[in-house]
Formats: structure tokens, C-alpha cells, sequence
């Protein structure tokens, strides 16, 4: 019964979410509110369907009902309770199902908290997300049936691929599709915007925390994601430009770079036309990358199902960008700037210089990622464009960014004085150019860590100047300390909480720049009771030992490894065995440090355990990219909380 | 009327979107293969048994050589008895067929093997090191050499009877 209902319930969904769509449009249009009541109620009733058949198809995998063809696809009998849960979006079909429920619970949210005060533009962005909501659930009734029946019905499944077993697989996919969803939010709105004529800021102001909101989760997606690259796929590295990691990149990258171009809109009245063109372009790219990662129309190591999806996919997209553009054509008169920029050197100007080393990488990543389809398609060459490309390009642009990144939040608006700027950047340049002399004498040889690292260190410095500077004022008016701090991050928090995430991304950069100039690797083959050295550590191999686990078997290595310093430690490294999968499947041991990790992986041993070939890499600060992660999510918290006017 | 050209800028993305339609009609598997034209690469492998088969020793004949895998499911399983069918009607003038079993584990080749009754050799590519002599990008791929042991033409997908036998036939009909 379990997938009739199921269906049924997509269906019915589908039917209100197209009324709903449509009754808020006319409503607006009419100016009948019981029109835009009744697509609320048909919202509500959208979500509580959505959540209904999610329920639905989560009870179908743990009570393993087989009949279902997608819980047939994605378990078996011996998987786990917990990834029976993650299993439910482990492959298109599920993911579909999630990303769903998430825009249907987001447009809820926006009914309940812009219905009273949005005025114009609510219905049409009601229309607008609902109409989205709509084209999921009409790719889950033809192209992608979570609730297809199989027949005859098997005693067995399939059962979940292996790589995807990982606590990284339940939160990675729940991040990056808030973050992909979120911004529909404020693309709703910009839609809006252009078709109410409203194109001044109310929209902004009424999404600037929804866009905070997506843009963090999208954050968190990815680094989660290299995460789970980094502890589970055995290569040691955490992110390799891949088609699909980049697909979830573009919009990280003009969704940075429009937090940050609104901020000249709501300031300086300038900019209404890129601000909407970047928020097009964001969400585009989020449906572009869903393209992408589900058509296969690009190679990528993330395979995922292929089929008529794709052009489903294609489809819906060209429809939102040329009705998103062709709305934007039909108000270009009214998209011209208030405001023009009255300095070079101004914070107007760092910041549109911002925007276009974020717009230029995003697409720089867009033409090595299509470049492929397009040789082909022109010259009828296939190439495949890899890392260098991508490094070569990004790493300027990305330096450069961090340089700004320093400047932008403290130089003046409008037209920065020669004072401005020596009160401001002369104690940081100072200390960023002697950290670089420092970090010269101290024998790093790479001058790209060397400016990599430099520039970090002026970004912190020149943050530290202000907030110490800041908090001094405070403390003039007679507040201590610790108050006098507090009341800033609080009354600030939205400068404040962007500066922690500066400081977050700072972090990160520290643990890339690590990573990439430091880290060692060796692989070598050892009878057991030999050792090897690798960095100061030793690593001796003890024996392989197979044991079998509730759905596969694992050989494990053991290793013991010590370094002189701390006492011996034993690291297992193993792989596993699937019968669903001929390739074992590598299983990484590693020992995180601040400093550096030590990380394991086994490659192919002898049978009676005589001898093992072993991947040993060290890899050096990598940690502080996850912890860059935290400090980001502290920012994100402190700047969504609503803003406090200072008394 | 005024500012025309702003309703170019929707149609500025048609190139675009068309161009990934374009992408439907494309196999992102299909590599097309620079060893065409060229020596290929000689091996020396064991069979699942453990008996030695040499590629050097064939020179002179036309040779196919299939990459395959027992967890390929489906092209491996279309393409095999395929496979055996042609070698059945071929071996008598002169045609040599090596399978070579890459990333797999021996006992799932041998049923592999033995599930198809395969009769022509099949060698196990242990280290991998042939299917990267060979540029393999998945399986199965096939290579077809000329007698004087340059790869000809590559297929990428299970081989059906008639492209084996449009391949087999040209090459065999070359001189020595």
C-alpha cells in the first residue's frame, strides 16, 4: 500500500503547488487577497504532503519493504540503522524527495514570517517558489519515482554503496541542499522585484539574512564534502576540482560575491542591475549544477544515475534563466543606478573589485568545467581539463581576494583620504610584510605559502586593528572589557559576524596553503616486521586480520607507528569487501593533529598476511581547514542574528 | 523603439543551454584512443589457470584483445557470448582472441569464465599495468591489431557481432 500512497501524495502535492503557484500570481495581479490566502493554504498543504510521502519512503527503508524499487536499489538486509536513514537520500530519486521538502519547509517559512510584512513583492515570491516546488514534484512523478514498485518482489536488496556508509553522507547532502535551496529565497524575491517594478531595495533587505542563511549552508556543504573526500576516499586529498564539486562551487562563488555587492545597493543605491543579474546567475548555477551532477553529460567520479532527468533538468533551466532575463530586459530602465562611484579608492571600489575576482573565478571554474563539451562540440576533440588549470587560475584570484578581503571592511566610503588609509592599514601592511620576512628567515622556501601566509596574516591584523580600536571607544565611555566586546560582536553583529567569517576563511586558507606545501607521501610494500620512515615517523607492519562485519568483510592491517617522541600507537587501515561491489573498498585510519596527520591507507596485501603494500602520507595543518569551518559557523550565527541598533 | 538590444540579453544564453543539449547526445566514455596507428604494447600474462599467453608470440596474426571485468555488468555479460561466438567462427583462419580480466578478484573470473564456457584465452591483468599501457577507461573496451601488431580500431562498449566481424574481416583481408 505504502507506494500507492505515495504516489498519490506526490501527486496531490503537485496539483497544489501548480494552484498555488498560480492563485498568488493572480491574486497579486487582481489584487484579491483571498486568492494569495488560498496559495497559502495550498503552501501548507503542499509541505505537510511532502513531509507525509518523506515519512512514507524513510519507513519503506527501515522496514525494509523491498517492493519499493528505490529502497530495493539502496539497501539490504544488513545495513545498518542509521544508514538505512541516509540511504533514503543516498541515490536521485531520495535526493529529490529531500531537496523538495526543504524548498516546500522554506516557502513556509517565508509565508509565516513576510506575509504581514512584505507587502507587493510576497505573492509573486510565493508564485515563484511554489512554481519551483512544483517542477520537483513533477520530476518525482515521470522521470524519478521514489515510490516505484518492483515485481516480483526480491528477498533481497541491493544495498547502499559502500562509499556512502559515512557520517559525512548524512550531513554533507543536508547541507549543500540548504544552501542550494536557500537561495531560492532571495531569487523568488528578486523575480519579484523585477516583475512588481519594485527594483529598489526592498527586496535585499527583506532576504539578506535568507541569502546569509544559503550561503552558509552551501559553506558548510562543501567543506563537509571535503571532508568526506579526505577521511573516506583514500586519496588523502579533500577537494580535486572534480565536475560536480565544482558545480557546488559556481554558486558558492557569486553567492559570495552578491553578500557582498548588496551591502553598495542598500548603502549607495548603486548596483540594482548586477545585484539581480548575480542572484540570477546563483540560482541558475544551483540548477546548473543539479544538471550536471544528475544528467552525465560530463564525466565526473561522482557517477550518478543518468536518464531522462537530465533533460528535465535542462529544460526547467532555460525556462528560469530566459524568463528570469527576459524579465530583467523588460525593467532595464528602471535598473540604472542613483549613485556612482566617486573614488578609485573607496569601499564601493574594493568591493566591485571583489565581485569581479569572484564573478572571474566562477567563471573560470564554468569554462574548465564545460571546456570538455565544448571541444567536442566544436572541434570534435575530447580533452579533459584537470587541477592545473583550475589552480593555475583560481590561485591569483583567490590571493587577491584575501587581500581585499583585508582592506574592503575598513577603508572609507566614498572617497578614502591619504589619512583613512595610514590610520587604518599602516600598523597591519607593517605586520603582514614583517610576518613575510619572518616566515622567509624561518626557511619556508615556496613564495606562494610565503604570500599565502603574509596576507592571512595582514587580514587578522587589520581585523584586530578595528576591533581593538572599537572596542577602546567603548571602553572610553566607561564600559570594562569584556563588555565593551560583547556589546560590540551583539550591536554590530552583522559587521562583526562578517569579520569572524573573514576570520574563518583566513583559517581555512592557513590549512590549504598547508596542506599543499608541505604535505609528504610514500607507498611501499612491507614483509611483516618490517618498517619504514617517513617524515620522523616509523612504521612498522604487524599483520593483516579479516573479521567480518554486519554486511561486509574488512582486512585490516596493523601498523605500529611512533615518532620518537609520544609513545607507540597502532593504526589499522583496512578494506572492505561488499559482495554488491567487485572492488574492495578502502577504509583510511589517520590520526588528526593541529599540526600535521598521519594518514594510512592499505593497498594490496598478501593472503596469508606475509607482506602489505601501505599508501603513508603526512599531511601538514589540513586540520585547520574543518576548524576554519567552525569559526565560519560562529560568524554565520552572530550574523543572522537580528540586528541591534546601537542606543 | 528605444534600447532594442536589451532583449538580446535573454537570447545571449540560448548558445549556452543549446550546447549542453548538444551534451545528451555525447557518451562521456567514448575517449577516442591516440595508441591508433601505433605498436601496441606487448604482455605476457597467466591465464586464471596459470598458463602463460604471450602477445609477442602472436605476431604475424590479427589479434582482438578484450578488456573486461565480471562485476561489468551489463555490457560484459551482453558482450561475451558474443565474443565466444565470433572466436568460435574465426579461430580457423587464423584470428587470436585474448580476454584480459582487469580489477578483479580470480574466483569471479573463473565463474565468469565458466558462465559464458569461454574458450578463447583470458588473462588476469593483476597490477593493472597493461590496461594503462592500453589507455582503458572503462570496461569493456576492445582493441584490434594487424598483423604486424599496431592497434587499429578501438571499441568502447560491449562489441556487437557486426562491428567485430567489419573489423575482423578488413584486417584479415590485409597482406602480411
Amino acid at each position: 500500500m505504502i507506494p500507492e500512497i505515495g504516489y498519490g501524495g506526490l501527486i496531490a502535492a503537485l496539483a497544489l503547488a501548480v494552484f498555488g503557484s498560480v492563485a498568488a500570481g493572480v491574486g497579486a495581479r487582481t489584487r484579491r487577497s483571498e486568492l494569495v490566502q488560498s496559495a497559502q493554504h495550498a503552501a501548507i498543504g503542499v509541505f505537510v504532503l511532502v513531509t507525509l510521502c518523506f515519512a512514507l519512503l524513510v519507513y519503506a527503508f527501515l522496514t525494509f519493504d523491498f517492493s519499493v524499487r528505490y529502497v530495493a536499489l539502496n539497501t539490504n538486509l544488513g545495513t545498518p540503522f542509521y544508514y538505512r536513514i541516509t540511504a533514503v537520500w543516498g541515490a536521485l530519486e531520495g535526493s529529490i524527495i529531500l531537496w523538495t521538502w526543504m524548498l516546500a519547509l522554506y516557502t513556509m517559512i517565508v509565508m509565516l514570517r513576510h506575509r504581514q510584512t512584505s507587502g507587493d513583492l510576497y505573492p509573486w515570491a510565493l508564485t515563484t517558489m511554489l512554481g519551483i516546488v512544483a517542477f520537483f514534484l513533477l520530476v518525482m512523478t515521470i522521470p524519478a519515482p521514489p515510490f516505484e514498485r518492483l515485481s516480483p518482489i526480491p528477498l533481497e536488496g541491493r544495498g547502499l554503496n559502500p562509499l556512502l556508509q559515512d557520517t559525512g553522507m548524512i550531513t554533507h547532502p543536508i547541507a549543500l541542499y540548504l544552501g542550494f535551496t536557500g537561495f531560492t529565497v532571495p531569487f523568488a524575491f528578486s523575480l519579484a522585484a523585477l516583475i512588481t517594478g519594485r527594483v529598489g531595495d526592498e527586496w535585499i533587505t527583506t532576504t539578506r539574512r535568507w541569502t546569509i542563511v544559503a550561503w552558509y549552508f552551501l559553506s558548510l556543504g562543501l567543506l563537509i564534502g571535503g571532508w568526506w573526500s579526505y577521511h573516506v576516499l583514500g586519496w588523502g586529498g579533500y577537494w580535486a576540482w572534480d565536475p560536480v564539486e565544482n558545480a557546488a562551487f559556481m554558486p558558492w562563488l557569486t553567492g559570495t560575491a552578491f553578500l557582498h555587492s548588496v551591502m553598495i545597493q542598500e548603502r549607495r543605491r548603486m548596483l540594482k542591475l548586477w545585484n539581480i543579474s548575480l542572484i540570477i546567475l546563483t540560482f541558475g548555477l544551483t540548477l546548473f549544477g543539479t544538471f550536471l551532477t544528475r544528467s552525465g553529460v560530463i564525466a565526473s567520479v561522482h557517477a550518478f544515475t543518468q536518464g531522462s532527468i537530465g533533460a528535465f533538468f535542462l529544460g526547467f533551466l532555460a525556462l528560469v534563466v530566459l524568463t528570469a532575463l527576459t524579465l530583467l530586459a523588460w525593467r532595464w530602465d528602471r535598473l540604472h543606478a542613483q549613485g556612482e562611484l566617486d573614488s578609485v579608492v573607496s569601499r564601493e571600489s574594493v568591493f566591485l573589485l571583489n565581485n569581479v575576482f569572484l564573478v572571474a573565478a566562477a567563471f573560470t571554474v564554468f569554462f574548465g568545467t564545460v571546456f570538455p563539451l565544448l571541444s567536442e562540440a566544436v572541434r570534435g576533440v575530447k580533452v579533459s581539463v584537470g587541477a592545473p588549470f583550475f589552480n593555475q587560475v583560481n590561485i591569483p584570484l583567490f590571493l587577491a581576494l584575501i587581500f581585499l578581503m583585508g582592506v574592503g571592511p575598513l577603508i572609507a566610503w566614498r572617497r578614502a583620504s591619504a589619512d583613512n588609509l595610514k590610520r587604518n592599514f599602516l600598523a597591519p601592511v607593517v605586520i603582514g610584510v614583517v610576518a613575510a620576512l619572518v616566515l622567509r628567515l624561518l626557511g619556508i622556501a615556496s613564495a606562494l605559502a610565503v604570500l599565502a601566509l603574509a596576507l592571512t596574516v595582514f587580514v587578522a591584523a587589520s581585523i584586530t586593528v578595528d576591533f581593538v580600536r572599537a572596542t577602546r571607544a567603548r571602553r572610553r565611555l566607561g564600559e570594562a572589557v569584556l563588555p565593551a566586546m560583547g556589546g560590540l560582536l551583539l550591536r554590530h553583529n552583522r559587521r562583526y559576524g562578517g569579520f569572524v567569517i573573514h576570520l574563518g576563511i583566513l583559517v581555512i586558507t592557513l590549512g590549504i596553503t598547508g596542506s599543499h606545501a608541505w604535505s609528504v607521501q610514500t607507498e611501499t610494500t612491507l614483509k611483516r616486521g618490517e618498517a619504514a620512515e617517513l617524515a620522523g615517523y616509523r612504521f612498522r607492519f604487524d599483520g593483516l586480520s579479516a573479521t567480518e562485519e554486519s554486511n561486509h568483510v574488512k582486512v585490516s592491517g596493523f601498523f605500529t607507528v611512533s615518532n620518537g617522541r609520544a609513545g607507540a600507537m597502532t593504526l589499522q587501515p583496512a578494506r572492505k569487501f561488499y559482495p554488491q561491489e567487485q572492488a574492495p573498498i578502502a577504509y583510511v585510519d589517520y590520526r588528526l593533529g593541529l599540526k600535521e596527520d598521519l594518514y594510512l591507507v592499505l593497498g594490496d596485501f598478501a593472503r596469508d598476511g606475509s607482506q602489505a603494500t601501505v599508501k603513508v602520507q603526512v599531511n601538514r595543518l589540513v586540520s585547520w581547514i574543518w576548524i576554519g569551518g567552525l569559526v565560519l559557523t560562529l560568524g554565520a550565527a552572530l550574523a543572522i542574528l537580528p540586528e541591534r541598533r546601537a542606543r | 523603439m528605444k534600447r532594442a538590444w536589451r532583449w538580446l540579453i535573454p537570447l545571449s544564453v540560448v548558445p549556452m543551454l543549446a550546447l549542453l543539449a548538444y551534451g545528451f547526445r555525447l557518451n562521456p566514455r567514448d575517449v577516442p584512443s591516440p595508441l591508433i596507428g601505433r605498436p601496441a604494447s606487448v604482455f605476457t600474462l597467466n591465464t586464471v589457470e596459470g598458463t602463460s599467453v604471450s602477445l609477442e608470440a602472436h605476431r604475424g596474426a590479427v589479434v582482438v584483445v578484450n578488456f573486461w571485468a565480471s562485476w561489468c555488468r551489463p555490457a560484459c555479460y551482453e558482450e561475451a557470448p558474443v565474443l565466444e561466438r565470433a572466436w568460435r567462427a574465426y579461430q580457423d583462419r587464423g584470428l587470436v582472441l585474448i580476454g584480459v580480466d582487469i580489477q578483479d578478484t580470480p574466483d569471479a573470473a573463473r565463474q565468469f569464465i565458466n558462465d559464458f564456457s569461454l574458450s578463447f584465452p583470458n588473462v588476469r591483468d593483476v597490477t593493472g599495468k597493461v590496461s594503462v599501457d592500453y589507455g582503458v577507461y572503462g570496461v569493456p573496451e576492445t582493441f584490434f591489431l594487424d598483423r604486424r601488431g599496431r592497434i587499429r580500431a578501438k571499441h568502447v562498449g560491449a562489441v556487437s557481432e557486426e562491428i567485430f566481424r567489419q573489423h575482423v574481416e578488413r584486417l584479415l583481408g590485409e597482406p602480411a
